[in-house]
């Protein structure tokens, strides 16, 4: 057993820290979400260029090959710095779809394309009646010769209005929530067929509403029946990277709150001084470590080829992080008071990212769900 | 003991439910019911409606237009309204300033004001928050010194909930910086378009407009616009501020909120499944009902007490209401949120008064998604303002348990 991190990793810490302490401040984080497209496209370049588009791909796809502990330490540091570049969808969900389905040449035409910053990437999986089910898809993809034709409706895709390509969950047989029959389709955003709403969410990052009417996939990535079990393994990842966001974000939303309770005085004190403040932010110590260390776990688990196995401790992990999201959030802006509820000061947007990622893939409930179902954490 | 209503308290709340249906537009109860806000003008003209009924003000003493019901009329009549659901009427007026100047105002006060705050002619916003005066509101630097027949106003006021609205707001402002903090506060009536009034808004987290910054820069103020005495302000404040028991639980408005949630949970699946039909759903849904069950409990046994109860003492059991009752508002709004689903995520601005000229878009998602998350945000203020929850606390550990 061993929390450690190696020498690389802490290079790697350090640098995408000194990123995010450097160049993102709470005023210019507003400038980034204003611009075109809702991110800084220096900073995705900048990102490039440390090789953080590069993290989990595999050194002879042109990646850096790094697991889910760096994806861990990257997305732990955009957390602290609420970065709002699509680096979840695109090198994560996306990405963690080419790695696990797609074929040599397709890896070898877009891993290095995302690696170098030049696509970004957008993974069309939710529905208007799919709700946090992942077999749920009525979206259908039929075979045209050699090609797939898609049609249906995609909603609240992260990204989804500004990637230049999609991948899209779509069903080759079967009935709406059939476990088979689900296929995962590469599909240029731009593409006949392909008409895309964009918005803000809560959190003033992008997603897209996305309709595909007889729009031609370039390609299916892996078995056009089979995908369910790849998409699973992703959104596991991606639910480990969240986690791990959350952490920072919680990290954050705990310093912010102490260094305000320091300084705020009411009744001729800091507020700080009231016993019950310390209690309550002493809880969000405690809630922030739980967080942290089932976080640690779902990133040890993310790679776990026992899917039950895997599936279990996500889950677990992200029942976690959405308790003690939720704990955190609320207090940051009840110890804050008035301030707290102001689009002006960062820690409302810090709440609200957590919010979101308390939704993400699943809340509580449902992984709760899926927990109570399964084996005992403890079986093994 | 005897839950039950008598035959005649049922036959009011039919009256009042049967005024209700008739006399407010059904589509400010939609709006309400989505959870989005009304207009300043749909508030004016339900006010105009329940003032021309007799409704306006029925706690008020009958020669100002009260109604003259007892306790439990009033309760039925408040409950009521929050159940409809129809637009609550605005606090400021008839629920804080008012009762200061029916209590505590001149003559000349009263006839100017009453019938304008009845009318919703005057819209009152309330300046007793500042930058560095909220939970501990007595140390406020706001500064009123006479001159001759006048008051020259300086500082600021924060928080200022609907102050873009506003026509007058009442202050807490300093007269006396040598006195004990309490004892050197007057309370102000200015009128918002007073020269060296201006106004900033705030923007909450949930991307509306509310709440305001308030500039008073040589403000003059005629010494007819004091209420009481001159550095017996604070007083009047706390006076103002145990007002609330009656309503500060909002038991009607949460159980109107629980409606929506079951209606909301019946709408969404999850897979073949309507949501509510799910049990871990339901036994959530239960345990708030529970909570909210006895919070109504708690409000009626207040309620049934009104009768014995010495006036004008504050009552301590206020404070159990406000933690109650702000906690099981913050809970629904969780729950609406949490029914949703993903469909949380898109931010969707709302049209409204200040933004009239929205595009016409087809909703994102179920027409009824956009509304839940940011009522989730805003609801975080119930347990800060009025007294924060832990002041509520303090109060408790301090008046009933004498800690
Ligand atoms: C949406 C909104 C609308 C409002 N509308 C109005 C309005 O119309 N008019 C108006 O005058 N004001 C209004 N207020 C202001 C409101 O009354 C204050 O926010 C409230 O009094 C708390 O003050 P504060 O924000 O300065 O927080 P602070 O007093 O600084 O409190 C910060 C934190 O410290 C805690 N704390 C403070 N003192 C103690 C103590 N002694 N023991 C333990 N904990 C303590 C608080 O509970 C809170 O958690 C509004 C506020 C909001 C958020």
């Amino acid at each position: 057993m061993d929390f450690d991190l190696t020498d690389e990793q802490r290079l790697l810490k350090d640098s995408v820290e000194r990123f995010v302490a450097d160049r993102y401040d709470f005023e210019r984080r507003k400038a980034f979400l204003a611009a075109e497209g809702g991110f800084s496209r220096e900073n995705w370049a900048a990102f490039a260029e440390l090789g953080l588009l590069a993290v989990p791909f595999a050194e002879e796809d042109g990646g850096i090959g790094g697991g889910p502990v760096e994806t861990m330490i990257v997305m732990e540091a955009f957390g602290r710095g609420l970065v709002v570049e699509p680096y979840l969808p695109t090198v994560i969900l996306g990405g963690g779809i080419l790695r696990h389905a797609a074929s040599a040449e397709q890896k070898a035409d877009l891993i290095p394309r995302i690696a170098g910053g030049e696509i970004t990437l957008a993974l069309a999986q939710i529905e208007r009646g799919s709700r946090y089910d992942l077999h749920h898809v009525e979206t259908r993809a039929r075979k045209d010769g050699e090609s797939w034709i898609i049609d249906g409706e995609k909603g609240v895709v992260l990204n989804g209005d500004t990637a230049d390509t999609l991948i899209v969950v779509a069903r080759t047989a079967g009935t709406t929530r059939d476990a088979d029959g689900i296929g995962l389709f590469l599909v240029d955003a731009k593409a006949p067929g392909v008409s895309r709403r964009g918005y803000p969410t809560q959190d003033g990052l992008r997603a897209a509403e996305i309709t595909f009417e007889s729009a031609r996939a370039e390609a299916a990535l892996g078995d056009p029946g089979k995908g369910l079990p790849i998409l699973a393994r992703v959104v596991d990842e991606g639910i480990a990277a969240i986690c791990a966001e959350a952490v920072g974000v919680m990290d954050r939303m705990r310093d912010l709150t102490v260094e305000y309770i320091k300084t705020r005085k009411q009744f001729g004190v800091p507020i700080g001084s009231f016993q019950v403040l310390q209690h309550r932010a002493s809880d969000m110590v405690v809630a922030i470590e739980q967080a942290r260390s089932m976080a640690c776990y779902a990133t040890m688990m993310a790679a776990e080829e026992d899917a039950a196995a895997r599936g279990q401790a996500v889950s677990a992990a992200k029942v976690q992080i959405g308790r003690s999201g939720r704990f955190v959030g609320q207090q940051a802006i009840q110890l804050h008071g008035g301030i707290g509820m102001t689009m002006e000061y960062s820690i409302g947007h810090y709440f609200k990212r957590m919010t979101m990622i308390e939704t993400l893939f699943g809340d509580a409930d449902h992984h709760l769900e899926k927990v109570a179902a399964g084996e005992s954490l403890f079986a093994a | 003991m005897d839950l039950r209503f008598t035959p005649e308290e049922n036959a009011f709340r039919e009256e009042i439910r049967a005024f209700f249906r008739e006399n407010l537009p059904e589509e400010v109860r939609r709006k309400i019911v989505a959870g989005k806000h009304f207009s300043k003008q749909e508030l004016v003209d339900w006010t105009r409606a329940l003032n021309r009924k007799g409704w306006a003000v029925p706690h008020w003493p009958e020669e100002w237009g009260g109604t003259g019901w007892d306790p439990v009329r009033q309760y039925i009549f408040l409950s009521e309204m929050q159940s409809h659901p129809a637009p609550p009427p605005l606090p400021f007026g008839v629920n804080m300033v008012a009762p200061v100047i029916y209590t505590f105002g001149s003559d000349e006060q009263k006839k100017r004001f009453l019938p304008r705050i009845a009318n919703l002619d005057d819209w009152w916003c309330q300046g007793f928050s500042e930058p560095g005066s909220g939970s501990d509101l007595a140390s406020l630097k706001t500064r009123a010194v006479r001159e001759g027949d006048h008051y020259i106003v300086n500082g600021q006021k924060t928080w200022t909930t609907l102050g873009q609205y506003a026509d007058w707001i009442f202050c807490l402002v300093r007269t006396d910086p040598a006195a004990k903090k309490q004892e050197g506060i007057s309370f102000l009536l200015i009128d918002m378009t007073t020269p060296g009034i201006t106004l900033r808004p705030i923007q909450t987290i949930d991307g509306g407009r509310e709440v305001n910054e308030v500039f008073f820069d040589d403000v003059k103020v005629p010494v007819d616009n004091l209420v009481g005495q001159e550095n017996k302000g604070w007083d009047y404040a706390k006076f103002l501020l145990g007002n609330e028991r009656m309503n500060i639980a909002r038991v009607g408005m949460t159980k109107e909120r629980l409606r929506r949630v079951r209606e909301l949970a019946s709408l969404e699946r999850v897979g073949d499944v309507p949501l509510i039909e799910t049990p871990r759903f339901r036994e959530k849904l239960a345990a708030v009902e529970i909570e909210l069950k006895a919070l109504e409990m708690t409000q009626l046994r207040v309620v049934a007490g009104e009768r014995n109860r010495e006036k004008g003492k504050p009552d301590p059991a206020t404070s159990v209401l406000k933690i109650k009752g702000s906690e099981l508002q913050q809970m629904t709004t969780e729950l609406l949120m949490d029914v949703v689903g993903p469909y949380a995520l898109p931010y969707v601005p709302e049209e409204d008064d200040d933004a009239p000229d929205l595009p016409n878009e087809p909703p994102i998602g179920p027409d009824y998604a956009a509304p839940m998350a940011p009522g989730y945000f805003n609801y975080r203020k119930v347990s800060i303002y009025g007294g924060s929850n832990e002041i509520q606390r303090q109060i408790i550990a301090k008046a009933i348990l004498g800690l």
